[in-house]
């Protein structure tokens, strides 16, 4: 049993996704989230059961929009979608195929090889455009095959392959949500990403993948789909580093006790039996580096906002915030130095003698 | 964000309380402001599920769209909302004034100020304001006659929040948090009631216990735009099925009404709040400039004129560049000049020193062409200061006489002073700091208007810059954009 | 080809295309030290010996001041103007010429074959329209400048350095985001974007770097352009002639000496921006280079590196304050990032933006920053910072925003700043 298995217990691990995947960018300096993404461990249930569930989550109104768009979208073989390839993109494709990968069942495995299979063939044969609905491809995560299912990959865009990314948010008077677009564009990254390196394994030109990603979306509030070109060259090198970075995993586990786990013992009906305070100990023994905007991110952070909160952190109060405070980790260091109350180490003298100022000035722009 | 800030954030923590960031109020607070608290369905980009709306607290109006992928009933809310907020605008439309000595203007004498929860209701504000302004009363799908007027209006008001210190529309949380820190981060901040939990934690609770119940949507639901995922599969789906196989609405409306209500009445705690400040002494200032802009949209409307453009052209965009950053620099000196907290910033920075005056020639001569009176005073001060000789200063207690520094030595500071003293060659009574006087200098000074190059016109914009664009002329295409 | 023949053949098709009169605007990118300036200059007279009109914009003051100079120093009997503001006072570098002219008023220049100002100025000079023009440091000005003045005339020459940082706003430009012409990009942006068949030529020899520091810049900041050195390997030394002592201070100035780069490293940790041991360390290693005796030789002989040749670079204006507070020799320049675009120097200090900070932001990560800061130098440039930027930069978060439609801006200021890292660690010396 490997370590990652110990830690996780006996349950299955999570799958990762090109969401996960993407999201290992998100806050690449929190040794907890690093560990427990890399066990594939159920961070909403742990959560839960430490008694600070997520409120990570979609609006069922959202999903079913969502839905409704990508199919709508794709109905008729992708008879919209090619309307606006050829209407807004400029790209010629006189002849369109559509290639449901679906067609050999469910599996995900099967599905793989099938999409393999149409891919080289393509490649081989630049005649004529192709879509493919429904492909899967694999990705190698620290060891692990991972599958991901892009919404569609398109070929012979001015001969290259382009993957298409279907989103209901609305693009409206040409401009989004950059929040949204930047989500997208990361996933949209592990698709090129993956590809690419399916295309290097067979000795093809991994450039016949394109790092420009076609991004559908809804125009303006109507439910008209329309096409913008997203380049997501630079989610590529992140997402390279962070793949990279992952073997640091090792390092981290190497520093971690003997035989720690997060296991939460559940019993025959999937309830948790562990002892929250047990396995709030555990957890504590990976380092977290919270931040606000892990809020938005991760199913942990409030437990870990707590965590930061009950041992005075400036964290807590932002990233920013602990950087104007000459990276001080404790409220109480910054208030006692503020204050006299308590003295500055020789490296602290600095923002000590800046606090006393703060606190002087306050004080006289108060009186 | 300041380590001014930072540390009124770690005061925060320790007093479990909001610590103040400013000692008067930067922006102007209407006697009869509109509080508006839009909430938008789920996924959509725009569609409106409800609102509360109003100017009195125990009167709030509720609009409620119990099916809102519906069309129609989107309409009928945009015409309903028309109903409350274009009277209110119009009501400012009456009184003026007659401003500007070179071209004189007629000026409302007040304009409207609508009040939003946060950023969220400043776009959803804008996007209503999109998605309306371009109907029309006739064509293949009319609209009533309000709702494009409605429109033009918001956009107005949305478009007019990017100005520094507009107060027509402003968000409840971006107002409070300018005048607050708390002992939670701006994330936290950017939800109404986990911030005024801090600033006013309902009686018996700590802030960090008023915030947690903030935090949880079924004691406390947000403050929209977008609703509670666990609202929306639990509360609001079932009633819009309801509405769906009944046809009666009473189910949804219930399930809005719960949401908005203590939204509602936060908004106005929040009110009495900003009320308890003093109003900043530049505040006047600035609220004319909205209502001379409330009062330029005024006439354009009432010459017919045309729905703003979806785009700015190339020349519009550089001249609202311009006025957006001549805004900004205003409202940053103004705020510093108003504000002695907000002012101890730049005293960190080294930009500003406050000290006291040991040595005055108040009746110093300087002659050159002519004879001039040109005080010389010395502040002692023990501020880090980072400024040169030959530098032009300021102090908020003089503001239109400036201080050049002519000596700079060991938190010795040598002004020579001009302006603001008289026309004669001995200083007014009281216009020369007089020695043992406390007093602030800064480098900060509040631009005065000046003429400015022009702009090519539209039809003359360089090749540079894409030549003339295409005139924009609404068309029934805008106004037949659909909508659902 | 030689760097002087590559470079020439460049410079040859920019002035034949620009003096053809055939396209309304060639557009010149010039990485750091690739001979702008000498450029400008060439056009300049060629325009002005066709007898014909030229209006140049520039976009500081000190920007007007050193061209009108050149100007004059390579070619005394031309009749140049100079258009100024009221408050302007002409420093000597002027008024020795005999034919330049200073005047607030357009209308005094009528016989000036060259008018050069500033692009703020000349937006008051609507009235007149020129047939030639040249927009120096054109990526430092901002489009709606640009805007004021286009139709003053028909063709124009833009020249600058696409790598240094964008023009500046204090608001919030977000609503023209993925706009052509938004206004807030550079001027040469906007009209690429809107001219798209205007292809820029390149200069693709950087006289200034040495070939020490050439590669390393050119692939950080230039990925997709590119340059070389105008000079080779051994050909720049710089010789420190007073004997050193043990201690990272000479260590520094060693490394920096033999190689052209050292990073001098101070002890891991957080601190306030003016971090007094980083401040302290700029300073004294600026006094102590001076005490050194430091000699440059290079292609144009032997010269003895005097304070004038060395200039301090930092992030913050209060940095900056804190350095030359610090700093007990004068004559050595200490500014920020922003004031040091275009200047050149024999040897520069740089307070690493990222030093002492536990996250980075999007101004302390900005690519032009870094550019700016390590390409002013001809032989050496020391960086100082806190060690820990490395593991600063794997830490740092990738959670920013997409805007539609506006291009991706390369180099990446995260990449650019590991590929700098990587070459400093080579030369790193442990303070």
């Amino acid at each position: 049993m490997s370590r990652l298995d110990t830690l996780r217990g006996p349950v299955p691990p999570h799958d990762h996704n090109a969401r996960t995947i993407a999201a290992l960018a998100a806050n690449p300096g929190c040794n907890r989230r690093a560990v427990m993404d890399a066990a594939g461990i159920d961070k909403e249930k742990t959560a839960r059961h430490l008694g600070h569930p997520a409120t990570v989550g979609q609006s069922v109104f959202a999903i079913i929009r969502a839905n409704a768009f990508e199919e709508q979208v794709k109905a008729n073989g992708c008879a919209q979608l090619l309307k606006l390839l050829r209407e807004k993109l400029d790209l010629s494709l006189p002849e369109v195929s559509y290639d449901d990968v679906n067609n050999v069942g469910d599996d995900r495995g099967l599905r793989h090889s099938r999409t393999r299979t149409l891919l080289r063939q393509a490649a081989e044969d630049r005649g004529g455009g192709t879509l493919f609905d429904h492909p899967v491809l694999k990705l190698n995560i620290a060891g692990k095959s991972v599958y991901l299912e892009p919404a569609l990959i398109a070929f012979q865009l001015k001969g290259r392959f382009h993957v298409v990314e279907i989103k209901s948010f609305a693009v409206i008077d040409g401009q989004a949500d950059p929040g949204q677009v930047a989500a997208a564009a990361r996933q949209s990254a592990v698709y090129v990403h993956a590809l690419r390196e399916l295309f290097a394994e067979r000795n093809l030109d991994p450039a016949l993948v394109s790092h420009d990603v076609i991004l559908v979306c809804p125009e303006n509030f109507a439910n008209t789909p329309t096409a913008t070109l997203v380049d997501v060259r630079q989610q590529l090198t992140v997402l390279k580093r962070q793949l990279s970075r992952l073997t640091r995993i090792d390092t981290i586990l190497d520093e971690l006790p003997m035989g720690l786990t997060f296991d939460l013992m559940h019993d025959q009906d999937g309830t948790p039996t562990r002892s929250r305070d047990e396995l709030l100990k555990a957890i504590s023994e990976v380092d977290a580096r919270y931040a606000p905007e892990c809020l938005a991110s991760c199913e942990m952070a409030f437990f870990c906002r707590d965590e930061a909160r009950a041992c005075g952190s400036t964290d807590a109060l932002g990233r920013t915030v602990r950087d104007q405070l000459g990276g001080l980790e404790s409220v109480a260091t910054v208030l006692g130095l503020a204050h006299g109350t308590l003295l500055a180490a020789p490296d602290q003298a600095e923002i000590a003698s800046q606090l006393r100022l703060v606190r002087q000035f306050r004080l006289e722009a108060t009186a | 964000m300041s380590i001014m800030t930072a540390y009124a954030q770690a005061e925060a923590v320790r007093a479990g309380r909001a610590q103040p960031i400013a000692s008067v109020r930067h922006a102007h607070l209407s006697t009869r402001p509109l509080v508006f608290i839009p909430l938008k369905m789920a996924g959509e980009a725009a569609a409106p599920l409800g609102a509360m709306v109003g100017t009195h607290r125990d009167d709030p109006h509720l609009l409620v769209v119990p099916q809102p992928r519906d069309r129609s009933l989107r309409f009928a809310f945009v015409t309903e909302l028309a109903e409350v907020m274009v009277p209110y605008i119009e009501s400012f439309q009456r009184a003026s004034e007659t401003v500007g000595t070179r071209e004189p203007y007629e000026r409302f004498l007040d304009a409207p100020q609508i009040l939003v929860p946060n950023r969220g209701g400043i776009g959803f504000t804008r996007l209503l304001g999109r998605s309306s302004r371009f109907r029309s009363a006739d064509g293949p799908y009319p609209v009533h006659p309000s709702v494009p007027v409605l429109g033009r209006w918001l956009t107005f008001l949305a478009e007019r929040t990017e100005f520094a210190g507009a107060s027509t529309l402003l968000a409840m949380t971006e107002l409070l948090a300018l005048h607050w820190a708390t002992g939670q981060s701006g994330t936290e901040d950017g939800a109404l009631a986990a911030l005024l939990a801090w600033i006013a934690p309902p009686e018996g609770m700590t802030a960090l216990e008023a915030a947690a119940r903030a935090e949880n949507p079924l004691l406390t639901p947000p403050a929209g735009p977008a609703t509670d995922p666990g609202f929306d599969a639990g509360v609001l789906q079932p009633g819009i099925e309801a509405y769906d196989s009944t046809g009666s609405p009473a189910q949804v409306r219930g399930a809005i009404k719960s949401q908005l209500e203590p939204t509602w009445q936060l908004m106005w705690e929040a009110v009495d709040v900003l009320r308890g400040l003093p109003e900043g002494a530049s505040v006047a200032d600035r609220w004319a400039r909205d209502r001379d802009d409330f009062s330029r949209y005024t006439a354009h409307l009432a010459t017919g004129g045309a729905p703003q453009p979806r785009l700015d052209s190339a020349v519009a965009a550089a001249m609202r560049l311009e006025r957006l950053e001549d805004a900004q620099a205003r409202y940053d000196a103004q705020r510093a000049f108003d504000d002695p907290l907000v002012l101890a910033e730049y005293r960190l920075t080294g930009t500003t020193f406050a000290g006291r005056v040991i040595a005055a020639d108040p009746t110093r001569i300087v002659t050159g062409r002519r004879r001039v009176l040109r005080p010389l005073i010395t502040v002692q001060t023990s501020d880090p200061v980072r400024l040169a000789p030959g530098q032009v200063l300021r102090s908020p207690a003089r503001p239109g006489q400036k201080a050049e520094i002519t000596e700079l030595a060991a938190g010795r500071i040598v002004l020579e002073l001009s302006g603001g003293m008289g026309n004669s060659l001995t200083p007014r009574p009281g216009s020369v700091p007089e020695i043992g006087e406390w007093l602030t200098y800064t480098d900060l000074e509040v631009p005065s208007p000046r003429k400015r190059p022009p702009f090519p016109s539209r039809e003359n914009t360089p090749w540079t810059h894409g030549g003339p664009p295409p005139e924009y002329i609404p068309t029934d295409e805008d106004a037949q954009e659909a909508w659902s | 080809m030689t760097p002087g023949e590559a470079a020439e053949d460049v410079i040859t098709r920019v002035l034949a295309d620009y003096t053809s009169g055939e396209h309304r605007a060639v557009v010149v990118d010039s990485p750091p030290g690739a001979g702008k300036s000498t450029l400008v200059v060439r056009a300049a007279r060629l325009i002005a010996a066709k007898g014909e009109p030229l209006m140049v914009v520039a976009q500081t003051n000190e920007q007007v001041n050193d061209l009108v100079d050149r100007l004059a120093t390579a070619d005394p009997g031309l009749a140049i103007g100079r258009l100024s503001a009221t408050s302007f006072v002409p420093p000597p570098g002027l008024t020795r010429h005999p034919g330049v002219r200073i005047t607030t008023r357009l209308a005094d220049l009528a016989d000036a074959r060259i008018v050069v100002s500033t692009a703020d100025k000349w937006a008051y000079e609507a009235d007149q329209s020129w047939p030639w023009a040249i927009v120096d440091e054109a990526y430092q000005m901002r489009s709606d400048k640009l805007l004021r003045i286009a139709a003053q005339f028909e063709r124009a020459l833009f020249v600058g350095d696409p790598g240094q940082l964008d023009p500046f706003s204090t608001i919030d430009g977000e609503r023209w985001a993925g706009l052509s012409w938004d206004p807030m990009q550079s001027a040469v942006a906007v009209l690429l974007r809107l001219n798209p068949d205007i292809v820029p030529h390149r200069l693709p020899v950087s006289w200034r770097l040495p070939a020490s520091a050439a590669p390393l810049v050119s692939e950080a900041f230039y990925p997709f352009t590119g340059f070389r050195s105008g000079t080779t390997e051994g050909e720049r030394r710089l010789e420190l002639s007073a004997a050193g002592f043990p201690g990272p201070l000479d260590a520094t100035l060693q490394e920096a000496a033999a190689t052209g780069w050292a990073l001098h490293e101070l002890p891991s940790r957080h601190t306030i921006r003016t971090d007094a041991e980083a401040v302290q360390a700029c300073a004294h290693l600026a006094t102590r280079l001076l005490q050194r005796g430091p000699v440059a030789h290079d292609e144009k002989g032997s010269h003895a590196v005097t304070a004038d040749r060395i200039a301090i670079g930092c992030a913050h204006r209060d940095q900056a304050a804190a350095i030359r507070a610090a700093l007990g020799v004068p004559g050595v320049t200490v500014d920020n990032a922003n004031k040091l675009q275009g200047r050149e120097y024999d040897i520069t200090i740089v307070l690493h933006p990222l030093s002492g900070r536990r996250d980075a932001t999007e101004f302390h990560l900005e690519a032009g920053r870094l550019c700016v800061l390590t390409s002013r130098h001809r032989h050496a440039c020391i960086v100082v910072a806190r060690a820990g930027i490395p593991e600063l930069l794997d830490h740092h978060p990738s959670t920013g925003g997409v805007q539609l439609n506006v291009p991706v801006k390369f180099p990446d200021g995260w990449e650019a700043n590991q590929a700098v890292l990587a070459h400093l660690a080579k030369h790193r010396v442990v303070a």
